[in-house]
This record gives structure tokens, sequence and C-alpha cells, in this order.
């Protein structure tokens, strides 16, 4: 392979920057400099559809409106766990309005009789039995209440530590694996070993298993900390739900869906229909969040196809706020212990976890790989257990794991700072080696003013302040099977195609930035055609892998096109093309200012009507810590929350979250404040607001609306400050990483902490609620 | 849903002569046959959303002329038509200067959007939230079935439930304005079929589960609200209302007090208390009433009656924080009065 070595800027501006040399392949584009040097990569770029949105131009799935469309609806069941003895579709049917019912079926193997029954066993509340597609979602509903399920009861278990106990009713009797979106990114958790509902444990992650003695590291410790914290369950409720509308013509099958993966949700129904990939085609236009929940077809998109296909129609199937909640997805709660020792100099020589969680019928209830990796610790052991319960499946969920991880991790440490009678901040200087988080630590405590933090407890009156930090980790994911074809036109005309879908954080606007940047344009100049998987194959929009897997190769392709078109202008000019250069929209020549052609001139000189260029995702320049694309670096964050704790009345209010961030190369500074918004406010909602509340007596979800399911509202949110750090690693093309999951790990874990700070008691399990302030004070049963 | 029909009521006597059943007696008894009101319809609509209420039709009174109405008059005090919204309500300058309680109460409940349609009638005829009684899948005492499954100390789901007045229904009403009328005293005016109208006493407007489990106001069918009346306040009335919540942008209430004072000087001559969100009605708390009455307003007193209001308190296992929220909230609202 041919290579070139070209001179990188690397570090942090401000802090630490320099250069270094990397060895790159002879094709890659030349190195881009600073931000500071750049025209619209890390500036503030208006998001190239936020027109659209606003104004509801832009169509999403359940806007979609098809020629003699069906709308269809999904049975559920409403038993936490039973035998289905028969289903009586017979009224529904013969409802008018109604043009199918299709129910789920187990499929026994060839030659076999279906030895476990016609129907699949319930496990929980909201299973997906079947559905009905008719002429309105009216009469699709009626038709659902006419269906008559019978069931043969069977006992059940919703809460995690019954279904621990020997003699538990059993969910699953069967080992199982872990489903495709089931939990953290890369680990896969195994059913099979474990006894009754209990499975694992899982010791061990891509970044190794236990290391050192545990034993000898805790005798060496002169200060210990040892605890239990406890999470929630906590769905993801993203503002557009799971949905698909399926047109199945005859030699296609038309998928429009919300999703998180169009390539994955084609190869899933490619998969269950046995058709070939190539004919069906996934569409994403527009997606109103995600958070994890959406990597797959789920039920509802074979249940749409399987509709479609008995009626011979297009069939529209969105699911509603409640069936979002009980069937469509959870963050796990957890039970998680930690044992944490130091020396008095701060040295840590231990960390002990084990952990208990539950994603009701799925596995995947970690608490991620935060305190095997944030501190170096020569000593630690994790054991993770998934519980199985009769509840709906957990699904990834921003960061799946860690931030469960990162409450008690940073509490634990925040503790154990106290211990050794340290800042806590100033205590993370002593035993967190990133740099990049030294540098968040010193900006975001100057920002922040963390210089007024008092002892805990110590404020007077009734509402007392508090300041606290926390800190986070997240692997910089790449997924190498990300390709984008980039086309300029002969009318001057770019394109950018991938199957690559935007979940809202702005995908569309930073591909544009990255070709208008390379190809010397302006962001309006480049149409950006995505979430289409007739298009290369991009990414899913998970694991914060998006931004670091597709704006390499979508520079690479654009560079690609722009050489080409170069060509032909120095063919004409009879120069070197190697002279020539985009700026502004007008080609120009480096050692002659005299020649200039506008870019769309310049397309009139193809041969052809279009230049075409498809790059896919380059190796990472220094190489892979592991070679699927665990790259090195990490995505460091530190976060610090100020709040206000009523002791009378136990309300936490969260008044301030300063957010220092760092995903690489930052390309849009507004685009990353939303996201970064977006994560704090889901953090500060997972800290004190939102709660899965489930009836152990029924096994039903009591809280499936958005009145019960407290998400927060405008007066619940903070002032929230952004706090970006730039940080080139010479990676990349683009050098550029995702900020979905960090934004969002350790909020949670800085409220705790400055609930801590402000009235001197500590709470050890979230949501913090009135009830648990007043308890933790002491004044309940007072009276 | 149910595919029901509508009826544009023209007047009262229209109204009247069309309804046939109030919605707590349709939950309780499931006749789906039900013709039922509908004033801004956000309590109704929720029901037949949810599949809990079939109406075979609904009558809009909304549109009735004539209910839409504030007088306020310095010695015949207050009246509010029942169709007033509570976006009127809380705009209305009389009512924040003579009944800042009140226009506190209207001014925390709801959102904006739904204060813009939801009238003051239907307000403190809405039926409580209590998450069983609004499941399709819990068959409570409430719709007729046999177990409050809220109250079960083992796996009752109770964190916003009651705490006083809990021994057979558990939920909490819903009307946390409603907790501020009963504090002034405020008066439901009420009219029948036969076009006779009775003044109700908010204290005897809502009925206690442990009355009759199936209603929870004492409305019959073919009864309709037009108007609710406040005496006048003196010129020694003094007002403050507190309602805790889970969000400030818009929640249930938690706990909230509404007090009305009559004072001298910085003591209390007369009291009147009453807490929201801690029975399955709005309650008046006489043993705080007692503890205050000329007594001064200060906040050893003020203490002493919060306390003195949770004597008959008795939590339920996921409630007790409750009881410290309503004291801190008793003796925070009668602080204010000083």
């Amino acid at each position: 392979m041919d290579t070139r070595k070209e001179k990188f800027p690397y570090g942090i501006p401000g802090h630490n920057l320099s250069e270094i040399e990397r060895e790159i392949p002879i094709e890659e584009p030349p190195v881009w400099p600073v931000n500071d040097k750049l025209k619209v990569i890390g500036k503030r770029v208006t998001r190239i559809d936020a027109l659209d949105k606003v104004t509801g131009k832009a169509k999403y799935t359940s806007d979609i409106k098809l020629p003699g469309m069906l709308y269809s609806k999904m049975l559920r069941s409403n038993v936490p766990h039973a035998v289905i003895t028969s289903i009586d579709i017979s009224k529904a049917k013969s409802l008018p309005g109604v043009h199918a019912v299709h129910l789920i079926e187990n499929t026994p193997k060839d030659g076999e009789e279906n030895k476990e029954g016609t129907y699949p066993m319930v496990k929980y509340v909201g299973q997906p039995l079947g559905g009905v597609a008719a002429e309105s979602l009216e009469i699709a509903k009626d038709a659902i209440e006419l269906i008559k399920v019978n069931y043969e009861k069977k006992p059940f278990v919703i809460d995690m530590e019954a279904a621990m106990e020997i003699g538990a009713p059993i969910v699953f009797d069967e080992p199982i694996t872990q489903q495709e979106d089931g939990g953290d990114v890369g680990e896969v958790h195994d059913g099979s070993k474990g006894q009754g509902n209990v499975r694992g444990p899982s010791t061990s992650s891509f970044f190794g298993g236990p290391r050192g003695d545990l034993e000898k590291g805790f005798a060496e410790a002169d200060v210990v900390v040892e605890r239990t914290y406890r999470t929630q369950v906590h769905t993801h409720m993203p503002l557009e739900t799971h949905g698909v509308v399926v047109d199945w013509q005859p030699d296609i099958m038309m998928v429009y869906t919300s999703t998180q993966n169009t390539n994955n949700v084609r190869n899933e129904m490619a998969s269950v229909f046995n058709l070939p990939k190539s004919k069906v085609r996934v569409v994403c236009e527009f997606m109103g969040g995600g958070f994890g929940a959406k990597h797959s077809a789920g039920s509802f998109g074979p249940m749409a196809a399987n509709l479609a296909k008995k009626t011979g129609r297009p069939v529209w199937l969105m699911l509603d706020r409640q069936e979002e909640h009980i069937a469509e997805g959870n963050r796990p709660s957890s039970i998680h212990y930690l044992k944490i020792g130091a020396k008095n100099d701060g040295t840590l020589t231990g960390i002990q976890q084990r952990s208990h969680g539950t994603a009701g019928v799925a596995l995947g209830a970690g608490v991620g790989r935060i305190a095997q990796i944030l501190y170096s610790c020569p000593n630690f052991a994790t054991e993770q257990y998934d519980v199985l319960t009769n509840a709906g499946p957990g699904a990834a969920w921003r960061a799946p794991g860690n931030v469960q991880g990162a409450f008690g991790l940073e509490q634990a440490i925040d503790e154990l700072a106290e211990k050794l009678k340290m800042d806590p901040l100033k205590y993370r200087d002593l035993i967190d080696k990133s740099e990049v988080r030294k540098v968040e630590r010193q900006r975001g405590a100057e920002l922040f003013d963390w210089s007024r933090r008092q002892p805990a407890g110590s404020g007077k009156g009734t509402v007392k302040k508090g300041l606290g930090v926390g800190q986070s980790t997240w692997p910089r994911f790449v997924t190498l099977d990300s390709s984008v074809e980039i086309k300029i036109h002969n009318d001057g005309g770019v394109e950018i195609r991938s199957s690559v879908q935007d979940i809202g954080t702005g995908t569309k606007t930073i591909l544009a930035q990255v070709v208008a940047e390379e190809l010397g344009l302006e962001v309006k100049d480049v149409k950006v055609n995505i979430g289409d998987t007739f298009f290369p194959v991009g990414p899913g929009s998970g694991g914060s892998v998006v931004t670091g897997s597709i704006t390499p190769p979508t520079r690479n392709a654009a560079f690609e096109a722009k050489t080409a078109l170069l060509k032909l202008v120095a063919k004409k000019w009879e120069t070197d093309s190697s002279d020539l250069f985009i700026e502004g929209g007008q080609v120009g020549h480096k050692k002659d200012v005299n020649l200039k052609m506008a870019f769309k001139e310049a397309t009139k000189l193809m041969r052809t009507s279009q230049i075409s260029k498809t790059a896919s995702r380059s190796d990472d320049y220094g190489g892979f810590q592991q070679p699927w694309g665990l790259a090195f670096g990490d995505l460091g964050s530190v976060q610090f929350a100020e709040v206000s704790v009523n002791t009378d009345t136990g309300f936490v209010k969260v008044d301030k979250i300063v957010a220092a961030h760092s995903c690489g190369r930052p390309l849009n500074i507004g685009q990353l404040e939303s996201q970064i918004n977006g994560g704090v406010i889901q953090g500060v909602s997972y800290a004190l607001y939102e709660n899965r509340v489930m009836d152990k007596r029924t096994g039903h979800m009591m809280n499936a609306n958005v009145d019960q399911y407290k998400v927060p509202f405008s007066m619940e949110i903070p002032e929230i400050e952004t706090l970006i750090v730039e940080e080139y690693s010479a990676l990349s093309s683009t050098d550029a990483y995702g900020i979905g999951e960090p934004a969002n790990i350790a909020t949670a874990a800085a409220i705790a902490n400055a609930v801590y700070n402000a009235i001197g008691v500590r709470i050890y399990e979230i949501p913090i609620t009135p009830s648990s302030i007043l308890k933790a004070l002491n004044k309940v049963s007072q009276i | 849903m149910n595919k029901f029909s509508w009826y544009e009521a023209k007047s009262v006597e229209d109204a009247l002569q069309q309804v046939n059943s109030t919605v707590s007696e349709e939950l309780y008894q499931h006749t789906n046959k039900a013709t039922v009101f509908k004033s801004g319809g956000i309590d109704v609509f929720d029901w037949v959303k949810e599949g809990l209420l079939q109406p075979e039709k609904i009558v809009n009174i909304r549109n009735i002329p004539g209910l839409d109405k504030i007088r306020y008059d310095k010695k015949e005090g207050l009246s509010i038509g029942a169709n007033v919204t509570l976006e009127e309500i809380a705009s209305n300058p009389e009512i924040k200067n003579n009944y800042l309680a009140l226009h506190q109460a209207v001014n925390h409940a709801s959102t904006p959007q739904l204060r813009n349609i939801s009238t003051l009638g239907g307000n403190i005829a809405q039926h409580n939230r209590c998450w069983y009684f609004r499941s399709v899948d819990h068959e409570c005492r409430r719709k007729g079935g046999d177990i409050c499954f809220a109250r079960l100390s083992q796996t009752g789901e109770n964190e916003n439930h009651a705490i006083i007045e809990n021994s057979s229904c558990v939920s909490v009403h819903a009307s946390s304005i409603s907790t501020a009328l009963m504090a002034f005293n405020a008066s439901v005016i009420i009219i029948n079929s036969e076009g006779e109208k009775k003044k109700v006493g908010m204290d005897d407007f809502f009925v206690s589960p442990v009355k009759d489990i199936g209603m929870e106001n004492i409305l019959q069918a073919k009864e309709l609200i037009t108007e609710i009346v406040l005496p006048a306040p003196t010129k020694n009335t003094r007002s403050a209302y507190i309602k805790q919540v889970a969000r400030e942008s818009y929640d249930w209430s938690l706990g909230d007090v509404a007090v009305v004072f009559e004072i001298s000087g910085n003591t209390c001559r007369t009291a009147s208390i009453v807490l929201g969100a801690a029975a399955p009605v709005p309650y008046r708390s006489i043993e705080a009433q007692q503890a205050i009455e000329n007594k001064v307003i200060n906040d050893k007193n003020a203490v002493a009656a919060a306390k003195a209001a949770m004597t008959v308190a008795r939590p339920l296992a996921k409630n007790d924080y409750k009881v410290p929220l309503f004291v801190a909230s008793i003796r925070q609202a009668i602080l204010e009065i000083s």
C-alpha cells in the first residue's frame, strides 16, 4: 500500500496542542488544520432541515400516506405470564372495514409438530400477539377490542428482588441469548449461565476481564467505601413513537420507518420474509428520536408486512404512547454494589463491583465498563447479573449500563475523597489519567465557580444549595461498514448519498458541512439524501458512532470527486491539478491568481453528466485497539451540578449544570450544544423524575402515559452551560466523533453528589424524590 | 374509543332533558347506554379515550349561553358561571384582589393551554386520577369491583394517594381549585330538570367514598352546576394557597393547602383550612383550624396547627412522606398570611 507522511494537529488547543506525524494511505485527503483555520467545520451552522421541521413540512413515518393504505393496530397481551389456549378473531374479522387479522404463531421445525403450542407463551403485559389492518385506525382499534384471547394464566414475578429468590416463578425455563438491541454496544450477555431468573455473571468486557488481586488490594487500602446503589427502570419516551409503513409491491418491499438503523431493518425484513436484500428498501427521511430503542424492525415491522401481504395494500402501523412504554424498550434497573479501597495518599488499590439488573424478559442489564476503566486501579473485578422478570424488554438506552454504573461509581469516588479529606475535583486530578478530563475539570470548575462549594450540609435555612461533580468516559467506536457516495452533477449540484439516518441530532447538516468544506462551497449548495438503503450502507445511530464513522468517508469521497473535477480543469488550463483548489465556489490556481473558474462552470467540463465517488471508512490512522473498530482514546466528560434542596418538603431543584465535553474535532457547535442539552435534560429526568411504576399484583405498568410518567418540562430544566473542548488525535480525515452517549452519563451522579453536598446525607437511589429526601433527613414519622 | 352521538345543548333545560347519567354512575355500572355532560371535555374525553367510559351520547354544555359570567359585588360576593374558563378566573383582577388563594390555586392548576379550555364547573366535578381507577385492566371498587388495588399493603402503588379518610377508596380528589373554593366557603348552585335550584356548600358537595364509593360529588344525573358562589370577603380576610408538585410546569397535586383567615392585627380570629390531595375529597382540617384560631400568627403556632392537622393522618405504605410535606405546606401557608 502506498503511503505518505503528514503532520497532523495533535492535542488540545490552549493546553497542549502540538503536531504528530502519521503515515497514511496515499489516497487519504490532506490534513485539515485546527477548526480556527477552517471555514464551515466547527462553526455554528443552522441545521439544514430546521425550517422543514418547525413548519411541519418534514414528513415523518406517521405522515406517510399512500394510495389504498390501510391502518393497523397490534393486539397485545394483558396478562403477564400465560399460555394462550385459543384466540377468537371471528368478530374482528367480520367487522366492516377490517381487511385482515394476523396472529403471531410459533413456527414448527420442518416435519415436526408444534410442540410449543400454536401461539408463543405470554411473558409480559404488552407482548405482541397479532394485529388488524382496517380502513381506519378507529376501525382497527375497535377490531382489536373484539378479539377474544383465552389464557391459561401462570405465576409471574415483577419485582427484581422477588425474582432472585429461590422458588420465585420462573420467567424462562430455557437458556436465552441476548436480543439484537438488548444491551451495551459490543457486549454479549450470556443467558445460559446462572440459576432460576438470575443469569450470568458477565465478568469481562472488550477492555478485558478481572485484573490484579482484589484481596491484596483491599489489604493495602487505608480507606474503603462500600455501598449499594439503586436505579429505576427508565423508558425511552422519544417524541416520535416506533412505527412503520410497509408497501409490499410485487418486486420490492418498501419500508418507511422511524429507525436508528435503516440498514439493520432492511436486513431483518429480508431475513424474516426470505427476500434478497436488494428487494427490500428501507427509508427514514426524518426521525423524532430513538435513544437506543429503535435499532430493529421490532415485531411491528414484520406485523405490518404480514398484513400488507395478506391484503395486497400498503399498511400503516404506528405505536401509541402506552405501547411505547410497555413494550418498546427501557433502561434496565440496577442494584449495584461497589467496594473501593484507596491508600491515604489517594491511590486506588481495589475496585470490586457486583450488580443485578432487570431488563424484563430481555438480557443486557449490566452497569457497563465505567468502574473498570474510568480510573486506573491495579485490582478490579466485576460480576454483572441479569435478572429476568415478567416485564417489557429493555433496549439499548443512551450509554447502556454506563449511566447506572456512573451513578454508583462517581458517588463512591466522592465519598472516598471526603474520607481522604480531599476536594472531590482535586481527588479526580490525582487518580484520573485522562488529559481531556483534566482540561474539562479546570475549565469547567472556572465556568461553574467550583470554589464557592461549601462543606456538605453546612448551608443555613430551609432551602440548601449544593454543588457536585460527576465524570464519565465513553469509548470511541467506529463502524467500518460505513460508506458514502458523493455526486457532482454537471449543473454544479452536489449530492450526498448514504443509508445512514439522521436520528434528529443533525447528521445531515454535518455531512453537508464536511462536503462544503472540502469542495470550497457553502452548506446550502450541498443536497443530503440519506436514510435510504438504496444508497451505500451507513452506520446505525447508536454507540455515538455516526460522526466518527461516516464523516471520514464523506470527506474522502468528496475529496476524490473534487480531484476528478480538478483534473478536468487542469487539463483545460494545461496545468497540474495539484496546484488547483476550490474556495468560495471558485476553482483557483495556487501560482496564478488570474486563473479562475466558477465551480458550476467547471462541472460543465465533465464528459458524463456526473462524477460519482464512493468511499468507505478507512482504518484509523493510528490503528485500532480492537480490529473491529474500538478506537484509541475516549470521549471524556465532566459535568457539574448545582441544586437546591428544600429540607422541609424534600423537593430537589436542579439550578444549573455545566457540561464539559469532548468529541475530538467539533463539527457544529450549535448542534453539539443541543445534543448535550438533551443528554443533560434526560440525566436530570433520570435523577429526579422518571420511573416506571409496575403493579406487582397484576403486572401492569401504572404510568404508561405522559401524564403520570414524569418527564421534565420547561420549568424543571436547569440552566445548562456547555463547554466543548477541542481535542485532536489525528486518527481520521475528519478526526471527529459523536456526543450522543457521553452527554447523558454523568448527570445523575453529579446531581446526587450535589444533593449530598446540600444536605449532608447521601441518597443512594434514584429517582430522588421528596419521599427519599425527607426519609434521609429523618423527617418522616416524626409527627 | 366507542362511537357516540353528539348533542349540542342550547339551554340548561335542553341539556337536562337529554342527560341520563353522571360519569361516576356510568363508570360504576357500565350500562353503555349513558348520555353524559361534557363541558371543557378534559376529564370526560380522557375516560372515553381510555375505553373506560362508553357513552351512547355526549351532551355538550360548553356553549349554553349565560353560564360564562364572572360577577363580583362587594356585599354579595363572587359568582363564577360553570362555563367560565380557568384562564378567565386566573386573569380576573377582582378575584386576585379579593380571593388571593383562589387566584393562586387556579394559576397553579394544569397548563396554560388546558386553562384556556377547562371550565370551573368541569374542574370541580372531575374525577380522581388514581392510576388504578384510570386503568381498563383494574376493576377497582369505584368501577364496581371489589378490590382497592392502591390500598394493598404489599403491592399498592400509592405514593400519590390519600393519607386521611383512606379506609375505603384511597384516591385523592383531582381538583386543587376546590381546595381554595372550600376554604372560602364557596357554594355550588345546582339546577335540576324541574328547574329547581339549590345551593350546596362545598363541604357538602363532595362525597367521601366511605359514604358512597360510586360517586365523588352529590350531583345526580339530571342535575347541572350553573355557578359557584363565594361570600364577600371582609377587610380582615386574608388568604394563601400552597401546592406541592413533582413538576412545577404541570402536575397533579401531591399536597395542597388553602387557608382563609379573618384576622385582627396579627391574630387569627377565624380560620378556614382545607387540604387537597390528602383525602379522597378536599379535606377541611377542623384540627388545624381550632389550633390556630385566636392565636397570634407566628411560626410556633403555625407549626402547631400544621401538626394538629396531621394527627388524623394514617399514611399508606408509600406515602408517609406526605405527612411532613403537609406540615411544611400548612405552616408556610399560614405564615404567608401574616
